[in-house]
């Protein structure tokens, strides 16, 4: 056993210096037409030299290291923790999040302008690893072009306002609603497919959608974009310095106060606020709805729930097209925010990364989705060196999370209902 | 109120189910019985809808549903159980109730995101269906376990009693005493009799267990290899010398 | 005349890289034959072998080596070795720990390995796209002078005759070798082949590593072909392979071949007589519509569903 122990451990030394070696430690540098390679400098050489090492010591000594983790407590929630006071806990945990609620109201006044636009960018990431919740955590469905949506909703709002001069709040529900329709028209094809086959439909239906944004260069601008997207109004009240279009009244005037561009921030801020608490609301209503337990189910066991009586097809469409009316939503805003949207905002990454929001916080879990979208916006703002590392840290941690805890870092807490004894 | 017409089950060439009749009355138990591999299951898949059969008719209430979409055969009131028992393991308990009515509830999406007093009713009535059969399968203390944790018996249990609350008119068990020792088949045995005194359901039983079919069942259908057999009461099966052949070839 | 030249030119181009994407295709198909999942991170297995290659191309060059066979040999066998053993490692670490959960844990893992694959390319390479220098040009011309004119070139030969040896070689080992027929019994039934004293893991890991160094050599013609590797280079082309390998029916051999071929022959033609820009609609459309009339390919046994 020693002996097969210290054979396999090399091997995989050796594997881990065969797939690092060659891609780290030679550049290739491209000048011109031709191609140099240079040698890394020591410092990454040694790196790759200490990954064997370490990745040799753990095989060898596997079991010891294993066990010892393993009887480490876990200083994360666990999953099947006892459904104790179950209306105490409940009742506290509504007043936290009300609270924290209002304390977001009001923080941005006390902040930066860049700040308040940061999480103005968060808020829309909420929204949408929320919708992408509705339809991976708790449908099951592996949607990969999820990003098609969104785009759908900031492209409506784009393009209508080009055309026609609507507004913010008029855009906001029929960007929602066309990106339903996308949803439940691309749906309803391929939700009879298995979940592998789907999720390279997705893909695919993603896309697509994007090469024709990128083309179709007399609607959509093709890779140039759409500029000039008008800010969000509040009763007929503009926030630019100057009002641009009649009728309307500018903020800062009609409340006597001096010009600030922060007004504008802070009121996007609150609107794609109120819209992800909206968003928030909404699902988590449909989650103790009959709609809700049936995406559940039907991702548990599809046979079983087709034997109750569950129209498959039914179910799966009313998770894509509620996933997609919530991209929708967040679409709208983000191009509001924006000003300005091209192909380049909705590439496959971005559904990578709403993914990885779901994955990381425990799928189905909404407060676990909503702090991951946090996490996961905000680290890369904090520390400008991890931002380079950003995807290849998110693609590992999909992975660990999977292998480890595919539950995610807070799993979803199953609803405690009390059942009276019936005579 | 179940009649099965000669039906046939091709797989490519193989033909798993041969011409198989049979018919439920009201207020009957009637079990399938043979070997292994026998097509008993094939014949269930066929009835619930998950296999399209490549002949013959099933009716149900003197409707043709042979070739129907199983969600629709089970809004018509025949529901199964699986051989192997398929919960929604990760859901709890009173969940797993709920799921199957809901048909029962209100679809609309905006009532139930606004609780109209009608949905809040309808909710409230699903909820005491839900307890009043945990409690009639002895569950009622479990309502907020994951289905997942149950014991082996309490799950067999609970599947029943999930197909019980969609107010079933006939009820398909597979197998559904598989895996339980005698004080549960015991148990079982009781239960499905009172289903059928108690709640007037007709129920179609896949059993290997002889003493439990010998016991509850009205009538009993042989089949082997596909084929029917024989057919007829407890009595005359335990007689039949057809019947007596098959099983002791086979053991 | 003409119109037969240039349609035979189409025609051409499409083979050259239809053969190539039923290499990558090969390993989409055994993966999925064997354990039921998609290998999401085989296109990045397939770019990492073009890098490698390229590496191994520059190398030699640095240190004066200047006789054809050997370079190639040499960077053939350097990109199976690297990206065979990526096969290998990531089979080990993102796809046997979660072998048999719940269907969505190894998609999620895959596509996170696909991610990482990427960025991993990306951080030691940087993001630009790199020339790869054209080992093999000249060729075949045919046609009048002042006319189209067809040509067919020694790089588009050796792609073709460097195929056929893969999949030849390839369809003996299947066919003939003891892992080979190994193989063929896990594909058919995992838990059955374990109990009759196969090594399944072992299995499964040669399925990773064939996969991947056929991959690999696709690595290599593809980026001789094109002249250019970026880091994105795997995602596209393994998402056209993947087509492929749904067109041929997954888990068919022979239809991956099949499939890679009608593929690129149809992305060819749509670039030839419509618009370069949407090669990668048709295709993509061409897998869905496959998907939702004929999931099971042109080459795939039917399944029935367990119940």
């Amino acid at each position: 056993m020693a002996a097969y122990n210290f054979r396999h451990a090399l091997f995989c030394a050796i594997i881990t210096l065969i797939i690092s070696y060659p891609i780290i430690g030679f550049n290739l540098e491209a000048q011109g037409i031709k191609v140099t390679l240079t040698g890394a400098d020591a410092s990454t050489l040694t790196m790759v030299l200490l990954a064997a090492v370490i990745v040799f010591l753990f095989q060898l000594f596997r079991e010891n290291i294993l066990g010892a983790l393993r009887s480490i407590p876990s200083p994360l929630p666990e999953a099947k923790k006892e459904p104790m006071a179950e209306n105490r806990r409940a009742k506290i945990e509504s007043w936290v999040l009300t609270g924290i609620v209002v304390l977001a109201l009001f923080w941005p006044f006390f902040v930066s302008r860049g700040s308040v636009d940061l999480a103005t960018l968060v808020l829309i990431y909420i929204m949408l690893a929320l919708g992408l919740n509705v339809v991976v955590g708790l449908a099951g469905l592996l949607d990969l072009g999820y990003v098609a949506f969104y785009a759908v909703g900031a492209y409506t709002f784009a393009l209508l306002s080009q055309y026609t001069g609507i507004s913010f709040w008029l855009a906001l529900p029929i960007g929602a609603l066309l990106a339903a329709l996308f949803g439940l028209v691309l749906g309803f094809p391929v939700l009879r497919l298995r979940g592998d086959y789907l999720a390279i439909v997705t893909l695919g239906f993603g896309e697509i959608i994007r090469i024709l944004l990128n083309n179709w260069t007399t609607l959509t601008g093709g890779p140039n974009g759409i500029g000039g997207i008008p800010d969000p109004t509040l009763f007929g009240m503009e926030f630019g310095r100057r009002v641009k279009e009649e009728g309307n009244t500018s903020f800062h005037e009609t409340f006597g106060i001096a010009y600030s561009g922060e007004h504008k921030v802070i009121f996007l801020y609150l609107i794609a606020l109120v819209l992800a608490v909206f968003t928030a609301l909404v699902i988590r209503r449909f989650m103790r709805m009959p709609v809700g337990r049936a995406w559940e189910a039907l991702r548990e066991d599809e046979i079983a729930a087709r034997s109750l009586g569950l129209s498959r097809t039914a179910v799966k469409l009313s998770a894509f097209t509620i996933g997609a009316f919530f991209a929708g939503f967040a679409g709208t805003v983000f191009a509001s925010k924006q000003g300005f949207i091209s192909p380049e905002s909705f590439v496959f990454l971005e559904s990578a990364i709403i993914l990885a929001i779901v994955v990381l916080g425990g799928m189905g879990s909404q407060i676990g989705v909503v702090l991951a979208a946090i996490a996961v916006t905000i680290l890369p703002e904090l520390a400008r060196e991890f931002s380079e590392y950003r995807m290849l840290i998110f693609g590992a941690a999909m992975v660990l999370m999977m292998v480890w805890r595919p539950q995610g870092l807070m799993p979803m807490r199953r609803i405690h209902i009390e059942l009276k004894k019936q005579e | 109120m179940l009649e099965v017409q000669n039906l046939s089950m091709r797989f490519g060439g193989l033909l798993a189910v041969d011409e198989v009749s049979l018919d439920v009355q009201e207020h009957e138990i009637v079990s399938i019985i043979g070997p292994n591999g026998a097509g008993k299951t094939t014949v269930f898949n066929c009835m619930s809808g998950f296999y399209k059969p490549t002949g013959g008719k099933i009716l149900f209430e003197g409707k043709e549903v042979q070739g129907k979409p199983d969600y629709k055969i089970s809004r018509l009131g025949m529901v199964r159980t699986f051989q192997h028992v398929r919960l929604f393991s990760q859901m709890t308990v009173v969940e797993n109730l709920l799921v199957a009515q809901h048909r029962h509830l209100n679809t609309n999406l905006i009532s139930g995101l606004i609780k109209t007093p009608s949905y809040r009713t309808k909710e409230q009535k699903s909820l005491d269906r839900a307890a009043y059969w945990l409690d009639r399968v002895g569950l009622l203390d479990l309502a907020n376990r994951e289905a997942g944790n149950l014991a082996y018996g309490q799950q067999r249990r609970l599947e029943i009693a999930r197909c019980m609350v969609t107010e079933p008119k006939l009820l398909m068990l597979d197998e559904p005493a598989a895996g339980l020792n005698p004080a549960e088949t015991k148990e079982l045995n009781q239960l499905i009799i009172s289903l059928k005194e108690d709640y007037n359901v007709s129920v179609v039983l896949i059993e290997h267990d002889m003493s439990l079919v010998m016991d509850i069942s009205d009538r009993i259908n042989v089949i082997n290899q596909g084929r029917p057999l024989a057919s007829g009461t407890p009595e005359e099966i335990r007689q039949n010398d057809d019947v007596i052949k098959a099983y002791l070839g086979e053991a | 005349m003409q119109d037969l030249l240039y349609f035979s030119q189409q025609l051409i181009n499409g083979l050259t890289i239809g053969s190539t994407y039923a290499l990558i295709a090969i390993g989409y198909t055994m993966v999925y034959g064997i354990i039921g999942m998609i290998n999401f991170a085989h296109g990045e297995i397939y770019m990492i072998g073009a890098y490698t290659a390229l590496i191994a191309i520059t190398g030699l060059a640095a240190l004066g080596i200047a006789w054809l066979p050997l370079i190639l040999i040499v960077a053939l066998l350097c990109a199976m070795i690297v990206s065979s053993s990526m096969g290998w490692a990531v089979e080990r670490v993102a796809y046997r720990p979660v072998r048999g959960r719940h269907r969505l844990i190894p998609l999620i893992s895959a596509i996170g390995m696909s991610i990482f694959l990427q960025n991993y390319v990306h951080l030691a390479q940087g993001s630009r796209n790199i020339g790869f220098p054209a080992l093999i040009d000249g060729g075949f011309n045919f046609g009048s002078g002042d006319g189209f004119q067809m040509s067919l070139s020694y790089m588009q030969i050796t792609i073709f005759i460097t195929t056929l040896i893969c999949m030849t070689a390839l369809s003996l080992f299947i066919s003939r070798s003891r892992t080979g027929r190994a193989c063929r019994a896990v594909s058919q039934d995992l838990g059955m082949a374990s109990l009759l004293g196969i090594d399944t893991n072992r299995i499964i890991s040669a399925t990773f590593v064939i996969g991947a160094a056929l991959a690999a050599v696709a690595g290599l013609l593809l980026g001789m072909y094109y002249g250019s590797v970026d880091p994105l280079f795997g995602f596209i082309a393994g998402l056209k392979a993947f087509t492929a390998a749904v067109l041929g029916g997954i888990g068919s051999i022979p239809g991956a071949m099949l499939g890679g071929l009608i593929l690129g022959v149809a992305e060819s033609m749509t670039s030839g007589y419509l618009s370069g820009e949407y090669k990668d609609v048709i295709s993509f459309s061409l897998l869905i519509l496959i998907l939702l009339f004929k999931p099971t390919g042109l080459l795939g046994k039917p399944e029935v569903e367990k119940i």
